[in-house]
């Protein structure tokens, strides 16, 4: 809990009538650029009452960010912004003059962004940061401050806060800096915290902290505005809901009632997007744009039909690195896996898991220092990469950053082009070119219908394409060889929800329509329940538990797993 | 997410401020600034001069006229005489041949000789790049002017020596800059994803790495042949480079040179035209830079 | 110090490449009449009649112990001659360095986060600045201040006025430079997520300038100030030359033009020394300003 204030003439007049609400919206339009482009927000109203949680729910694109910087007056100097009503605890900040918004700033409303790694000035000392707040609308000294920083931190969850204040944020772990983002928006305690995608990139069981954090701070009296893209998320700690889509709110309502009985269409969708407690082959998003059932596809047994040769097996896998000052750490400690043919393994595990290290060690971009992988039964991992050139056709690797896996200077029908005619799809005896242009172009027709592009999108370079767009680029890349195999590196990681969903059940098609073996890694383990016949957990390196899917999150054995299975966040 | 989301996101401020579209002009389907037209223009102007310079001046050159010497500018003689009563306009223009030609050269030479080190560096193993990089450490530390000077020294001055020599002094910041870029590229995920595809290693380099990694050279060209001109003007002016009475830029400035207090222009105009170079080449090095950071 | 021996061993060679017999230049050049005997003498003193390989190690010896050598044309020996120029280039090169920041600085805060006009405006007039090339700014300059203005003398004079015109022609150009380089890392600082939150803490735009842009802005700066030094250094041959100023580039200059062989490996060599430790200094400021360990890069998946 945070303690009381000491110094009166910082306290926010909203405290003290609990009557007002926290904040009030009313018709609120916000415009960039020439006339006639559409205003990113057009006509948003809602209140929020002390000590409660709005939600603002939405794609991007759908205005929710804009919505959030109007509430401090950051929209920029370019934006045109009208309501009827923008008031802060009864207080109208319309027109405000930028010197009357910095007095409000940080006092009476706090802001909360996304990744402390970026939010927060690397090259300055938390205690720094956090005490701007203070130095800016206090007058206590320098040493004052600093006291109340290390109060301040060990409210929000660092005991010991003399040990971090002096560190960058750099220097501090994920948890530990979002924390200390946090401290920063609330040092002056305001009665208003706007929070703008403030878990997203966060490891589950840190989001599943700072969560819990948030409410806390909510049930201390704090408003709090959150903004997320993740119907998930918010479930827990919202007590009222918003959905956003093309800069209007198309439905709100208390959290229960909207995740429970949605009414519009968008909501609808978002619902049907979150992949977790979703069954095995249900799809996520509608083919056509209407709002989907889960519709559940044929059942799927995975191992009939399939010879028992695995698909990948990896057998005690140690991989080591040393670090710039001579540190050894082991990233990847003892690993073993099987995975079946025609069946989905999923690999989950939090950042430093080690399951970055062995998605490259099964795709043999790093050689292991122990172990080995075997590939369809045959030596892989053990061979010289001459040796394994001819069969890597077998295995199509899908990417989590897609776009710094494409040669920057190539458009997509290029990058198409080359992996059709690479290695493993050699040109028939006597054909010549033009024959095998042909081939090579209707080729790529068929890839991108199959991920369901356009062939207009050939010309286009990947930097012109939205996130889902590139990404099943990236999967009709690693469709273009036949491969048996497809190594999922977190692929959907960096995609909003909805977006998510259509890439998964594409993947899911695709995985069916060729009968492929799926290696499936990401950190989120809605994703992993949704995709995986099997599951394998990983933490620190180590492989802690493994097993059928079903079993391993009804009945998870390792402690490890339940801690992680409790803090996934679900539709409540 | 769109582009105004993603800007207005990240700052507070929104996207193409209140004077976005000062400057601004559209011809056909390209976008260009002012400056950039201007810029082109510029370059198509020393362009004419170095190629057909009756063109633009039709005088002659080397016509003395020692009643004129020293004259002012004026109508009759735009930028001034200067002591044999050759009009200076008309040697400017003839010189831009001379100084471009000279700074094109030296540019090429010093971009071919960066590039082969560079690439020798980056690509033919540990040992080798450790080599090189000694090598390029050592001429770094002659700056600027002086590995030129030594080069002079050796093989005496005149055109042909200040090219090679401004050749020699540029190429290892080439050279350094290439190998960086090829580094990038060869741990690019690009690379890797082309490894996973299943290229082989002279695959992945001509087909990848050799040309993401050779990509920034036009730039480079581009920015460099204005510096190029600027140090051989330099050592001309030294008495090191071409000789006067060559109309080339640097050596007028060197005859100029000591009548600088009475007769400024003969300095003056020979100068601005060296300027004007390297700010037009400046001008499109970076114009070309943004269009390919966004193609 | 291995660079300095490679320095040492690149000169000497270079130097002997000289087309000419030195014994020559040093009585006073040829087509000087100069007698056998004579040029024994000479050979002899100077130790040219000895191998080249024993003259290298002579060389690699006396330099050493910091013996320069004896210049041929001035008939001094070439490290009381250094050092005693070696002053006024210095101090021509630090006072300029710091001119060039401080413009630079001032005209990159003025013209950033100001709307379009003033940001292209600035840029512009750092790219003219950045191709001013010595020679031409400093005639001009003197043109402009000594001969019409009358207020600045047109060769350096002892005192601070006779330093503006020389500091002003080194210090313009290196502006242009590092301006624009401040420029980009201050228009990226701004826009960045750390700057938007210090503004939702209530920080005025001068506070977010002052406490967390310009740091960022400077940091490509400091790491390039070794190498523009290294650079000042080499526009001092052509602002010594104009302003008729004391100093190690017009030393070389005439040590070049006049071929006297061990005044240029002098001053070739207390340059490099200079230069070496200032990038040593600017790398210690590197990593004060910005105590960030560098981030490796990785592939597709990392």
């Amino acid at each position: 809990m945070i303690p009381p204030r000491t110094d009166p003439a910082t306290t926010s007049a909203a405290r003290s009538d609990p009557a007002l609400p926290a904040l009030r919206v009313r018709n609120l339009r916000v415009a960039f650029g020439d006339p006639d482009t559409p205003p990113a927000v057009d006509g948003v109203s809602f209140d929020v009452a002390p000590g409660e949680c709005l939600a603002i729910v939405g794609e991007s694109g759908s205005g929710k960010s804009v919505t959030a910087r109007s509430l401090l007056g950051l929209t920029g100097p370019g934006a045109r912004l009208s309501a009827d009503d923008l008031s802060l605890a009864g207080e109208s900040v319309l027109g405000l003059s930028e010197a009357a918004w910095r007095r409000r700033r940080g006092r009476d409303v706090g802001l909360v962004l996304q990744d402390a790694l970026a939010s927060l000035d690397p090259l300055r000392p938390i205690v720094r940061e956090i005490g701007d707040s203070l130095r800016l609308h206090t007058r206590q000294s320098g040493t004052e401050r600093t006291a109340r920083v290390l109060e301040i931190l060990e409210s929000v969850g660092l005991p010991d806060a003399h040990r971090y204040a002096g560190r960058r944020s750099g220097e501090l772990s994920g948890g530990q800096r979002q924390r200390a983002l946090i401290a920063a928006a609330l040092a002056l305690d305001p009665p208003l915290l706007v929070a703008d995608e403030p878990t997203t990139a966060l490891d589950v069981t840190v989001q599943a902290q700072v969560l819990r954090l948030l409410e806390q701070v909510r049930d201390r009296g704090t408003a709090i505005v959150l903004i997320s893209h993740d119907l998930a998320v918010v479930s827990r700690i919202a007590d009222r809901i918003a959905v956003m889509h093309d800069g209007r709110i198309v439905e709100t309502g208390p959290a229960a009632q909207v995740l429970q009985n949605p009414r519009h269409a968008e909501t609808r969708r978002m619902l049907a997007a979150v992949p977790v407690d979703k069954p095995r082959g249900s799809r996520l998003a509608p083919a056509d744009g209407t709002a989907p059932a889960t519709i559940v596809l044929s059942a799927r047994t995975p191992t009939d039909a399939h010879p028992a040769v695995p698909a990948l097996e990896a057998t005690g896998l140690v991989k080591t690195f040393t670090g710039p000052h001579g540190t050894r750490h082991r990233a990847v400690h003892d690993v073993s896996f099987r995975l079946e043919q025609g069946s989905t393994l999923g690999i989950v595990g939090e950042s430093g898991s080690g399951k970055t290290t062995t998605a490259r060690l099964v795709l043999a971009l790093t050689a292991a220092d122990a172990g080995e992988v075997r590939l369809l039964g045959q030596p892989w991992s053990s061979l010289a990469e001459a040796g394994r050139r001819e069969r890597r056709p077998l295995i199509g690797a899908v990417y989590q950053d897609v776009l710094a896996s494409f040669d920057p200077r190539l458009s997509v029908r290029e990058i198409l082009g080359h992996a059709i005619t690479g290695p493993g799809t050699p040109a028939a005896p006597g054909e010549g070119r033009g024959a095998r242009r042909a081939r090579q172009a209707s080729r790529t027709r068929v890839l991108l219908d199959e991920v369901g592009l356009v062939p207009g999108i050939l010309d286009k370079r990947p930097t012109d394409l939205s996130g889902g767009q590139r990404q099943r680029v990236g999967i009709a890349r690693a469709l273009a060889s036949r491969p048996r195999i497809l190594i999922c590196d977190e692929p959907v990681s960096a995609l909003d929800v909805s977006v998510q969903a259509q890439v998964l059940d594409l993947l899911d098609e695709v995985q069916r329509e060729h009968d492929l073996s799926v290696l499936f890694i990401s950190h989120d383990l809605g994703v992993i329940q949704h995709v995986s016949d099997r599951v394998a957990v990983m933490h620190e390196g180590r492989v802690v538990e493994t097993g059928p899917a079903e079993q391993v999150f009804a009945a998870p054995r390792n402690a490890y797993t339940q801690a992680l299975l409790g803090a996934v966040p679900r539709l409540q | 997410m769109s582009e105004l989301e993603i800007q207005a996101s990240a700052t507070g401020r929104s996207p193409g401020g209140p004077s976005g579209r000062v400057g601004r002009l559209r011809i056909g389907r390209l976008r260009v600034t002012v400056v950039e037209l201007a810029a082109v223009l510029v370059a198509l102007l020393l362009l004419t001069a170095a190629v057909a310079p009756r063109l633009l001046a039709p005088g002659d050159p080397l016509a003395i006229d020692p009643l004129a010497a020293f004259g002012a500018p004026s109508w009759a003689h735009w930028f001034g005489t200067d002591e044999s009563g050759r009009d200076i306009y008309t040697r400017v223009i003839d010189g831009a041949g001379d100084s471009l030609l000279i700074g094109l050269t030296a540019t090429v030479i010093g971009l071919v000789l960066g590039a082969v080190l560079g690439t020798v560096a980056g690509t033919l193993g540990a040992a080798v790049d450790f080599t090189v990089n000694r090598f390029l450490e050592v001429l770094f530390a002659f700056p600027g002017l002086l590995l030129a000077l030594l080069f002079i020294l050796v093989f005496g001055p005149g055109p042909g020596s200040a090219i090679v020599a401004v050749g020699l002094s540029t190429a290892p910041g080439y050279a350094r800059i290439i190998r960086a870029q090829l580094l990038r590229v060869r741990s690019a995920a690009f690379v890797e994803a082309a490894t996973v595809q299943g290229l082989g290693r002279r695959r992945i380099l001509t087909r990848h790495i050799l040309p993401n990694t050779l990509a920034p050279l036009l730039v480079l060209g581009t920015l460099g042949v204005g510096q190029a001109i600027v140090w051989a003007a330099a050592l001309s002016y030294l008495g090191l480079g071409a000789q006067p009475p060559a109309a080339e830029w640097g050596a007028m400035l060197s005859a100029g040179r000591t009548y600088i207090t009475s007769s400024w222009w003969m300095s003056f105009f020979p100068g601005l035209f060296i300027v004007l170079t390297a700010v037009c080449a400046t001008a499109l090095g970076r114009a070309i830079e943004k269009r390919m950071r966004h193609a | 110090m291995f660079v300095l021996w490679a320095v040492a061993t690149v000169t000497f060679f270079a130097v002997r490449l000289i087309p000419g017999d030195p014994a020559e230049a040093i009585l006073g050049g040829p087509g000087s009449q100069t007698s056998p005997e004579a040029l024994a003498a000479v050979r002899a003193e100077y130790g040219l009649d000895q191998p080249l390989l024993v003259q290298y190690l002579q060389q690699l010896g006396r330099l050493a112990t910091g013996d320069l050598g004896r210049s041929y044309a001035l008939n001094m020996d070439v490290g009381p001659l250094v050092l005693s120029q070696l002053g006024g280039t210095l101090l021509l090169a630090v006072l300029s360095l710091t001119v060039a920041w401080l413009i630079a600085l001032l005209l990159a805060t003025w013209s950033t986060g100001r709307g379009r006009l003033a940001a292209q405006i600035g840029s512009g007039l750092e790219i003219v600045a950045a191709a001013l090339p010595h020679f031409w700014l400093a005639t001009t300059l003197i043109v402009v201040f000594s001969v019409w203005a009358g207020v600045l003398p047109p060769i350096s004079t002892a005192d601070a006025r006779g330093l503006v015109l020389p500091v002003a022609t080194l210090a313009i150009p290196l502006a242009g430079f590092l301006g624009q380089v401040m420029r980009e890392s201050l228009a990226a600082a701004l826009e960045s997520p750390f700057v938007l939150s210090a503004r939702a803490r209530g920080e005025s735009e001068s506070g977010v300038l002052w406490r967390h842009a310009l740091r960022h802005a400077a940091l490509p700066a400091i790491s390039l100030s070794g190498w523009a030094f290294g650079s000042l250094i080499s526009g001092a041959v052509v602002v010594e030359t104009i302003f008729a100023r004391p100093g190690l580039g017009r030393t070389l200059l005439n040590a070049v033009t006049v071929r006297d062989v061990p005044v240029v490996v002098g001053v070739v060599m207390v340059v490099a020394l200079a230069y070496i430790l200032m990038t040593v200094l600017t790398d210690l400021a590197s990593r004060l300003a910005d105590p960030r360990p560098t981030a490796n890069g990785n592939g597709a998946l990392s």
